[in-house]
């Protein structure tokens, strides 16, 4: 996908690039850096000493230091790092120091290149206020509001109004969702500025929110720019990154399925424009968000490569951090804009540690099996800073990988994605496979029928894996009742009966027969019959199997009689039976779980920041009770029903472990 | 003939019938399965010989019911013979009366005889009070058998309903015990007389259910769902289990080659000594085709036991859990563990242990509570097993407790360690206090004083020199070399001396 190694003796090129970053994208860098030949280096925090890039890399140098504060944001230990092992250039990736000016000056003042856009530029750009003034006077198209930053309430309140509801606060520093809320009403305007204010603050040390106009069912579509230092720029297209979940892409695709090539053309010429009016260098993104109608209004620019492009290579062919690396040692853009097609179409999902079915509250753990998919062809690639046996800790993003495809068109693409994700096996820790299955398959993913607030139309609720019907159905027990063959070293043959755990209500009553390769099951009382071929061994944490003349893989976990199968959004727990057991199996009582609502609990480790209630205080049912910290972000826990508030069993400063109890109601 | 095979049929039946359509009803509405529908789910299909069918009390004033509250024979699990009693609590309430005890010991004798294991499925309210001290005799027989086939056939007890007062003493003494959560329970004193006498207040499932069972009185060794459930999990700990004492455990074919190599399990041990890891990843990592059948899982969760198999053949596990009080031995954890150790050592089971233990648990509860003759078991056990022992120590192993975990010196036969281990008398920090009484308070000091200690006897080296460590080894290639260990083991010849008995610290 990416341009193939190509020798670099020129003169002018680096000897050794520090990557100031860790996990994926420090790979990443690296892996273009010993394509181009150049000499590579990096620095790690002591959770990191182990990892994949401090292997890779020629030389690493401890930070010394456990959180991102003391190491990878400490822009002294980078730049006293990178200097030990004798680089002459310094690549961010992205996070941490990418878009700190300050880094990057102090970078060229001491004698090593940044590998990205000259400081100034960093500078206004990271600025939201000030980007927004220099688009505007670029001629880019611009959102209403968010041209003052707030002082207080009061002002919030009056420049929303003036604006109209509904409006969004964001952080003047920020990115990455941190700081951002959507107020539908002025009565919730106050509580979402202040925990926007404090959020900004804590995330980036300036609290400084402004207000805009918020865009109903947006879309948020990006345009790739690289710019050298001979005043030549050109854009490779558009990125349409509408899948988010707490304002935090997590499928992106290249080209959009919204734009049109006037549009596209249209976008791309602004954001060109924009890039000349700073005096841009490097690769940067011009983000925007787009309503339904192809309207389109400029977001942000981020100075920095962006987590997402991976999918501009795969339609481009690019080289996106080779081209960065070039244009930071002056070279020149060797294209046109007229050289630039996009080819197909990529997506890209990005695999986190989080549970999805909490509302994606990140989730922490050693992974015990780690399974990428296999490369069928090259038009898979998996990004990640990760093996089995690797912990993801609550220090860092909790990304474990990024899985991009490619496919010739868009549906052939989003069919790469869903069994590329089947094929994907994590076990140890909650992760959003399943989700991200679902959505795959979502029709109206499919369709390109995209907006921001997709997950939240689509899963108002939040997500539940559902329970899949017809075949899909009963390929899952066709696998399970395989499973249990094959480990117990049965006859392939029989009549069995498979059951869901936990539940007798849907007893399904199959006949195995073997025939070559595998074995015929069939649906006692019905006359429907599949083939199911297949050579899965017990304790393989992945099942493939032809059925049906089609292909699929299972994520499959064993504990006792528990057959965990994990396939297309699915999340199964099935039990296998001889089917004489059958009648016996129904009269088994269901059980009810144990009533857990009393108490509030912690849905993910982290720090109790802040307790909004006392022991006797009448609660309603949605109201804020606590504010849990985990990886840098507020998350408030609600009162799940009306109650009176009976104990409080920790206190704020407190660690939090998973499904701690926090508060008791009477 | 017809005639005659026709009244064998109506005999049958009215004994299957059991205690009839109301006291059916009753159990089935509880959730709970009849005796003979338990053996169906436990036996392989149509293995069952009912033994006994016809036999009843004596004539008395009291109703008649063939089988006298009691399904006892034999049948098969996974192709190999097993004597099963299965109590009906249709029928008199499963009461035991002296026909029935004698049931009971039929099998149990036949058992001995062939070397077959017995498998009960109690189910029953007690002594049948009609027959008063007959059926209090009738218990004695069926205890004084639980003992003397122990260790010489596999003896397993599932609780599927009530066990009360003496009733509770035959599955105690046998080897294993399942609880069916909900409709089960076992106590010596029931909540009735608790009340009356100490004014307790508890439910049935409080004072003696399958969760107190299998959490805080460690009695009982797996709770599940339902009785189904029960039976099926029954059905996978026996084949792990030989038939008696004369046979080897079977060998179960695997395509999980013995060379399979594990890299993740080089970063198993965190780099911070402090920091916990699950050491049941690395019995699932080893074991083949990750299948373990662990014992006791929720009651002193800080040693790990249970079985797997390595190329094929049956192995305890015994191992140190550092998520829970850190891996420390302490008076539950070295009851639970000892027993196992020994009833491997009874059935020819090799024992693979896994240490990683800071040492004993302190404090006066567990001094007050007898720690010292409640960790001797677990030594005493180690040292007087003769099966095949091969242990790895991952990390700490301190102080006693390294003596403790089946190390050279009680007869290890093959002792390895990782890289990470740290075998010494005690931690860095505690050795510099005791050492180096002089620095005391200077915490710059003693930090760089417990980095020397660390540097020079935190490791696998100053024992591997002794001899005490037979190889250090990868963690990736545990389940290699352990394999390979047992396999060199399986011809091991050793003897105790001869003895009526030892005399093991109770």
């Amino acid at each position: 996908m990416v341009a193939g190694a190509q020798h670099w003796g020129l003169i002018g090129m680096f000897d050794r690039i520090f990557v100031a970053n860790r996990g994926e994208i420090a790979m990443r860098i690296l892996r273009s850096c010993r394509a181009m030949g150049i000499g590579t280096a990096t620095a790690y925090a002591d959770p990191d000493q182990e990892a994949l890039a401090v292997g890779m890399a020629d030389q690493a140098e401890a930070l010394v230091g456990i959180t991102a504060a003391e190491t990878y944001l400490d822009m002294g230990k980078i730049i006293a790092a990178a200097k030990r092992t004798g680089a002459d250039a310094v690549h961010p990736g992205y996070g941490f120091l990418s878009e700190n000016a300050e880094f990057a000056a102090a970078c060229e003042a001491e004698g090593l290149v940044f590998i990205g856009p000259p400081p100034s530029v960093i500078g206004d750009m990271g600025d939201k206020l000030t980007a927004k003034a220099i688009a505007a006077n670029a001629g880019v198209t611009i959102i209403p509001g968010g041209d003052v930053a707030l002082t207080d309430e009061n002002m919030a309140t009056k420049v929303a109004g003036e604006i109209g509801f509904p409006v969004m606060l964001k952080a003047a520093a920020g990115g990455g969702g941190k700081g951002m809320r959507v107020v539908w009403d002025e009565p919730g305007l106050a509580e979402a500025y202040g925990s926007a204010v404090r959020e900004a603050q804590a995330a980036f040390g300036d609290g400084r929110v402004f207000v805009e106009k918020f865009i109903e069912n947006p879309r948020h579509i990006e345009i790739q720019i690289l710019a050298d230092a001979h005043g030549n720029v050109v854009h490779l297209g558009e990125r349409e990154c509408s899948i988010q979940r707490r304002h935090q892409k997590i499928i992106e695709e290249a080209p959009s399925p919204l734009l049109d090539a006037e549009t596209r053309g249209l976008m791309g010429d602004q954001a060109v424009d924009l890039a000349r009016a700073v005096g841009y260098r490097s690769a940067g993104t011009v983000e925007f968000v787009a309503d339904q109608q192809r309207n389109f209004y400029f977001l942000e620019m981020n100075t920095r490569l962006q987590v997402e492009h991976p999918v501009t290579e795969a339609v481009t062919g690019l080289d996106l951090v080779e081209w960065m690396i070039r244009i930071a040692a002056g070279e020149k853009l060797d294209f046109a804009q007229n050289d630039v097609h996009m080819d197909g179409w990529a997506m890209e999902a990005r695999v986190y540690a989080e549970d999805p079915v909490r509302g994606f509250l990140p989730s922490t753990g050693r992974l015990v099996r780690y399974r990428e998919p296999e490369q069928i062809n090259s038009d898979l690639r998996v990004d990640t800073g990760v093996c089995e046996g690797d912990e993801i800790g609550v220090q860092y993003d909790p990304m474990i990988a990024k899985l991009i495809v490619h496919g010739v068109d868009r549906q052939a693409a989003a069919a790469n994605l869903a069994s590329a994700l089947d094929q994907y096996v994590i076990h140890g820790l909650n992760h959003n496979i399943g989700f991200l299955q679902a959505v795959a398959r979502h029709p109206r993913f499919v369709a390109g029928d995209l907006s921001t607030d997709f997950i939240q139309t689509e899963w108002p609720e939040g997500f539940a894996p559902t329970v899949p019907q017809g075949d899909a159905y009963r390929h899952l027990a066709a696998a399970a009742l395989f499973i249990t063959l094959r480990e117990g070293r049965h006859d392939v043959g029989g009549l069995w009966v498979v059951v869901r755990a936990g539940g007798h209500g849907d007893q399904y009553k199959l006949e195995a027969a073997p025939i070559e390769g595998g074995f015929r099951v069939s649906e006692i009382d019905h006359n429907a019959a599949v083939d199911f071929l297949c050579d899965w061994r017990p304790a393989d944490p992945r099942l493939e199997a032809k059925v049906d003349g089609g292909e699929i893989s299972i994520s499959v976990e064993r504990a006792g009689l528990d057959i965990r199968l994990r396939h297309g959004g699915f999340d199964l727990t099935f039990h296998v039976l001889p089917l004489r057991l059958a009648p016996l199996l129904a009269r088994m009582p269901e059980k009810i779980a144990a009533d857990t609502g009393k108490f509030v609990i912690a849905p993910m480790p982290g720090l109790l920041i802040s307790l909004g209630v006392v022991v006797g205080q009448e609660v309603k049912s949605g109201e804020a009770m606590a504010i849990i910290e985990a990886m840098k972000m507020e998350n408030i826990l609600r009162a799940e029903r009306d109650g009176v508030v009976a104990k409080l069993h920790v206190a704020v400063g407190d660690s939090l472990r998973v499904d701690q109890q926090i508060i008791e109601f009477e | 003939m017809r005639e005659i095979l026709d009244e064998l049929e109506a005999r049958r039946a009215r004994a299957h019938a059991g205690g009839g359509d109301r006291r059916i009803a009753s159990q089935r509405a509880k959730g709970k399965l009849l005796a003979r529908e338990r053996l169906e789910v436990l036996l392989d299909e149509g293995s069952f010989e009912e033994w006994d069918m016809y036999v009843q009390s004596p004539d008395g004033d009291d109703e008649q019911i063939p089988g006298d509250g009691v399904v006892t024979g034999w049948g098969m699990i996974e192709g190999r013979r097993v004597f099963v009693f299965s109590q009906d609590f249709t029928v008199f309430g499963g009461s035991l009366s002296e026909a029935h005890a004698a049931k009971i010991c039929k099998i149990m004798d036949q058992a001995m005889k062939v070397g077959a294991p017995v498998i009960g499925l109690n189910d029953s309210g007690g002594a049948r009070i009609q027959e008063g001290v007959a059926s209090l005799a009738g218990y004695a027989e069926v205890f004084q058998r639980n003992v003397l086939a122990s260790g010489v056939v596999p003896q397993i007890s599932a609780i599927m309903g009530p066990c009360a007062g003496g009733a509770v003493y035959s599955p105690a003494m046998t080897d294993f015990i399942f609880m069916v959560r909900d409709t089960s329970y076992m106590f010596v004193t029931g909540p009735n007389v608790l009340k009356t006498v100490t004014h307790e207040d508890v439910t049935p499932e409080e004072l003696g259910g399958a969760v107190t069972h299998t959490t805080k009185s460690g009695v009982a060794d797996g709770a599940f769902e339902n009785d189904i459930e029960t039976l099926l999990q029954l059905r996978q700990l026996m084949g792990f289990l030989p038939s008696s004492n004369r046979e080897k455990p079977p060998v179960r074919a695997t395509q999980d080659a013995a060379t399979r190599t594990e890299p993740s399990l080089d970063s198993l041990v965190p780099a911070d000594p402090a920091h916990p890891y699950d050491i049941k990843e690395l019995i699932h990592k080893v074991a083949d085709e990750a299948v373990f059948f662990e014992i006791q899982p929720t009651h002193a969760a800080n040693i790990v036991i249970g079985f797997g198999r390595i190329e094929g053949h049956t192995v305890g596990f015994v191992a140190n859990q550092p998520m829970v009080l850190a891996g420390c031995l302490d008076i539950s954890s070295s009851k639970k563990a000892a027993r196992f150790v020994r009833f491997c050592d009874c059935f020819s089971i090799p024992l693979v242990t896994f240490v990683d233990v800071p040492g004993f648990l302190p404090g006066t509860d567990q001094e007050y509570g007898g720690i010292i003759k409640h960790g001797a078991k677990l030594l005493f056990a180690f040292a007087e097993a003769t099966v095949p022992k091969v242990t790895l120590i991952t990390r700490k192993a301190y102080g006693g407790a390294y003596d403790v975990m089946a190390s050279k010196h009680l007869r290890g036969d093959v002792n390895y360690a990782w890289p990470s281990a740290e075998i010494a008398v005690m931690g860095p920090k505690g050795a510099v206090e005791i050492l180096h009484r002089d620095v005391a308070g200077d915490a710059g000091k003693i930090e760089t004083l417990a980095d020397e200690y660390r540097q020079r006897f935190a490791n696998p080296f100053i024992a591997a020199q002794k001899g005490f460590i037979d190889d250090v080894i990868a963690p990736r290639e545990t389940r290699t070399r352990i394999a390979g260990a047992l396999s060199l083991l399986r011809g091991k010849q050793l003897e105790n001396p001869w003895k009526k008995h030892d005399n093991i610290p109770l």
